[in-house]
């Protein structure tokens, strides 16, 4: 009974969050738009469907493709210990925040554009990071002995993958799944950019009507149609991934990395190599077009209309650094309910959670407009930008303390609590630990999405505080190479703080494992 | 015990929201505190305005009413047209600025301005002025052009082009690059500009266009940074603005002598931006004198060389570089702001059809 309420308290937090955040708003807007609704304008539209078919398939590729380049970047990282580990882990989450934008630019000035092959390899450049970091973070804390048995036994290593390791990482498999899924699902900038007008995702179909041509009704009647297929698409998820959950014997990383040696060493070096370069040729082409025109000293000049560009960096970082902790916070709490099986919340909570990754920018950005001015008129202060960051961070934060945080196994939580241990004791001494290295990974995640988010805040009114993607943005739209040059330059620097600040999180995690 | 964790996490929230909602304003009133205690009046903008807009923008008008000036930048302008639709029941900002010819059908059917006569108009150009009832005032305006690549016409001895003829003549064959006029607003003004001169028999000219190998591409960086020989790129045309070759000379890494690009004079789109008062504001009286600080030859002389657009007061002369390199079409094309919003959603759609393969 103790227990029940204290998984309601812990949901209060959330459910305030995303309840005011996220559903109000959105209930508003769709209201206003379906209030107006004629049945008869949506059928006759024969381009929706279009749209809904190659949206579908582009997803289903994208994620597909993503899941098998990034398998053995992610086994040669979570399970070998080499020179430049940690870098080459810092270095793979470059891709995920650079902004659509610039990553458009590089593949186009690499002549990829205008063509489904460069949305799907943009795609995967862009998400490879999810399954490192999702199905690594499992996989480098999964016990060698639990394999060594098996393979003592007289399995092959490939019985072995298939029988034991897999099974064993299908939750954290599912989840990165799930999220690539997700972001291609509803891709938006990278579409815009390298489908030209001739492909369209139903995101960038709801901006459309939206922006352009300010149909609501339409507009609203495809983001409900998004929605219901990603709320559908993450019941299914949450359900399988909830069955297939077990509970396993963890071990610290330290002790489940190995030197690898002959054959092995062979095979780690070429997947670390190979994808390596292969991610860095669209950002060695932004630095190469930065570098030629002189942009990296350009952040230092003034600009005459937008100051100095380095400037967005300290603005950037506040943003980020509040953003985070709102998200780690709300994430955790949100965690700990989801993690509780049999909790009828926990059911849907991971779902409703999830959301705002699957409702399109504009619809999130205008339900802001109509609804956030009561009780006090948040619409025009900057205190929107961080709670929007915090949003979308969320669903980063749950995604990477879930797994950690089911696999506990419940028999240690009672065990404390009939020594009695209170809730709150049990949380402080039995999940916390654990927590708290996921909550890092999360926190690292969130931090990035923060510093790297731009298409959620294009929609909200910020008074004259320029994140870098804004200035990179601005930079973009004012005439000159120089300026050209400069975005560039900046776009390099956001990859190189991304990745600096990733390798910090990563120290942290691994210094405070004695404790563990 | 759980409670006082629950409450201590609660708490910590509310004091980051506090202090993000404190720095906000820390951040935001530089401008407040030195100004004298009259208000804030707040323009809604798009992206590009408020990206120009620096402390010392509104200084003269700060000190002449005591009200400081805030932008709140919506994107593009379109988005600021949207957000002040949306928000017409409670507004977020006292005056629009930014609404466009092609969008002002959507805006003044909305009612969302207050009529305002500003003394300054008899110093406007008048083929500026389209809204008889004085909703919006025209504050500068702006000529959406062809540009060519001189340096690439010389190397490979071709004339450049000079109407919108040639553009589907053999000789200018795959030299051509457009933005998508769903996304981009040079990309419209283009389109615009053609229906408006071919008339019923636009879209015959589109199909000539496709034949005649035109790229189409997304936006305006895309089509001057990637794909205009200029910048690297394989097409020596681009749809541009009028202000793009002095924008060259001012931008310029090695100084230059004249502009390296050209403007082509026939089959310009002329964009007119105005500004209107928010119905609902409580500073309507602050919001007129804004509205003709914005037509002051203190706010018009800013107007070139930050956003790349011209001065709608007549007053006000060209800066040097604008007037040495650039020419202002004599007789541009204009369209109907009522028209273009009834047709809008159906010519994009045509459009569609015509260059999707």
């Amino acid at each position: 009974m103790t227990s029940r309420r204290a998984v309601w308290a812990a949901a209060a937090l959330p459910l305030l969050f995303i309840g005011y955040f996220f559903l109000y708003p959105l209930a508003r807007i769709l209201w206003l738009g379906i209030s107006e609704l004629q049945v008869a304008d949506l059928l006759g539209e024969r381009r929706i469907a279009r749209v809904a078919w190659f949206t579908l398939w582009q997803a289903a590729a994208s994620t597909g493709l993503t899941l098998l380049v990034a398998a053995p970047l992610t086994w040669a990282v979570s399970r070998f210990e080499f020179p430049g580990r940690r870098l080459a882990q810092a270095l793979v989450i470059v891709p995920f925040v650079l902004p659509t934008v610039v990553v458009g630019t590089a593949f186009a000035a690499l002549g990829w554009r205008d063509s489904v092959g460069a949305i799907l390899a943009a795609h995967v450049f862009y998400n490879v990071a999810v399954v490192v970091r999702t199905v690594g973070g499992m996989w480098a804390r999964l016990d060698r002995k639990v394999e060594e048995a098996a393979a003592m036994l007289g399995a092959s290593p490939w019985r072995v993958f298939r029988t034991v390791t897999f099974p064993i990482l299908r939750p954290a498999v599912i989840a990165a799944a799930s999220i690539v899924f997700l972001f291609t699902f509803t891709s938006f900038g990278t579409v815009l950019i390298l489908g030209g007008f001739r492909y369209s995702t139903v995101e960038v179909e709801i901006y459309r009507q939206a922006v352009t041509l300010f149909d609501l009704p339409m507009a609203a009647a495809l983001s409900i149609g998004q929605m219901i297929a990603v709320t559908a698409l993450l019941t299914l998820y949450a359900r399988r991934q909830e069955r297939t959950a077990s509970p396993l014997v963890l071990a610290p990383e330290t002790s489940t990395r190995r030197h690898p040696e002959g054959r092995t060493a062979v095979a780690v070096a070429v997947s670390v190599v190979a994808s390596l370069v292969a991610l860095a040729i669209p950002p060695s082409v932004l630095v190469a077009r930065a570098a030629a025109d002189g942009g990296f000293r350009r952040l230092f000049v003034d600009e005459p209309v937008l100051g100095r560009p380095i400037e967005a960096v300290p603005t950037s970082f506040s943003f980020a650094i509040v953003a985070t902790v709102i998200a780690v916070v709300v994430g955790i709490c949100a965690a700990y309910v989801i993690s509780r099986r049999g909790s009828r919340l926990s059911q849907w909570f991971d779902v409703v959670l999830m959301l705002p990754l699957g409702t399109s920018a504009v619809t999130i950005g205008f339900g802001f407009l109509i609804a956030l001015d009561w009780p006090i008129d948040l619409r025009a202060t900057v205190a929107l930008v961080p709670l929007a960051h915090a949003l979308v961070a969320v669903p980063f934060v749950v995604r990477a303390t879930v797994p950690l945080m089911r696999s506990i196994h419940p028999s240690v939580r009672e065990a404390a609590a009939m020594l009695g241990a209170s809730p709150a004791r049990v949380f402080r001494y039995i999940d916390l630990p654990i927590v708290a290295r996921a909550a890092l990974v999360g926190a690292g995640f969130a931090f990035v999405v923060s510093l790297g988010e731009f298409g959620a805040t294009a929609f909200i009114a910020r008074p004259n505080t320029v994140t870098i993607p804004v200035m990179i943005f601005r930079l973009l739209g004012r005439p000159g190479l120089g300026n050209f040059a400069a975005a560039m330059a900046l776009a390099t620097v956001l990859g190189a703080i991304t990745a600096a600040a990733i390798m910090v999180m990563d120290r942290f995690r691994s210094t405070d494992l004695g404790t563990f | 015990m759980r409670k006082g964790r629950l409450s201590s996490i609660l708490a910590a929230i509310v004091a980051l929201i506090a202090a993000a909602c404190g720095g906000d304003s820390a951040d935001t009133t530089g401008a407040e505190a030195t100004a004298p205690p009259g208000g804030t009046l707040r323009i809604i903008s798009h992206d590009s305005f408020a990206g120009g807009v620096t402390e010392e923008t509104f200084t003269a008008f700060v000190e002449e009413t005591g009200f400081s000036v805030e932008v709140v930048p919506a994107g593009d302008a379109g988005g600021a047209v949207n957000q002040a639709i949306l928000t017409k029941d409670n507004p977020v900002a006292d005056v629009l600025f930014g609404v466009d010819n092609t969008f002002l059908s959507r805006a003044l059917g909305e009612d969302i301005f207050v009529p305002y006569e500003s003394p300054a108009l008899d110093r406007v150009d008048p083929r500026l002025i389209v809204d008889a009832e004085m909703r919006v005032t025209p504050i500068d305006y702006g000529d959406v052009c062809l540009n060519y690549d001189i340096a690439w016409f010389e190397e490979n001895e071709l004339e450049p082009p000079s109407t919108l003829d040639d553009l589907v003549a053999p000789e200018y064959g795959g030299l051509l690059v457009v933005e998508d006029p769903a996304a981009s607003s040079p990309g419209l003004a283009f389109l615009l500009a053609t229906i408006d001169r071919y008339g019923s028999d636009w879209p015959g000219y589109w199909e000539s266009l496709v034949a005649n190998g035109v790229a189409v591409v997304n936006d305006w960086d895309t089509a001057y940074y990637s794909n205009f020989t200029r910048y690297g790129g394989d097409d020596p045309i681009v749809v541009s603005y009028a202000s793009s070759p002095p924008a060259e000379v001012m931008f310029a890494e090695e100084p230059l002598d004249a502009a390296p690009t050209a403007v082509v004079t026939d089959g310009c789109f002329r964009q007119i931006e105005f500004a209107g008062i928010l119905a609902g504001t409580e500073n309507e009286t602050a919001a007129g004198q804004l509205i003709d600080f914005m037509l002051s030859p203190e706010f018009q002389e800013q107007i070139p060389t930050t956003w790349f657009v011209f001065p709608a007061n007549v007053d006000v002369d060209l800066p040097e570089v604008f007037a040495e390199n650039t020419v202002i079409p004599e007789d541009p094309i204009a369209m109907d702001p009522a028209e273009i919003e009834q047709n809008r959603e159906t010519w994009l759609d045509q459009w569609r059809d015509i260059v999707t393969p």
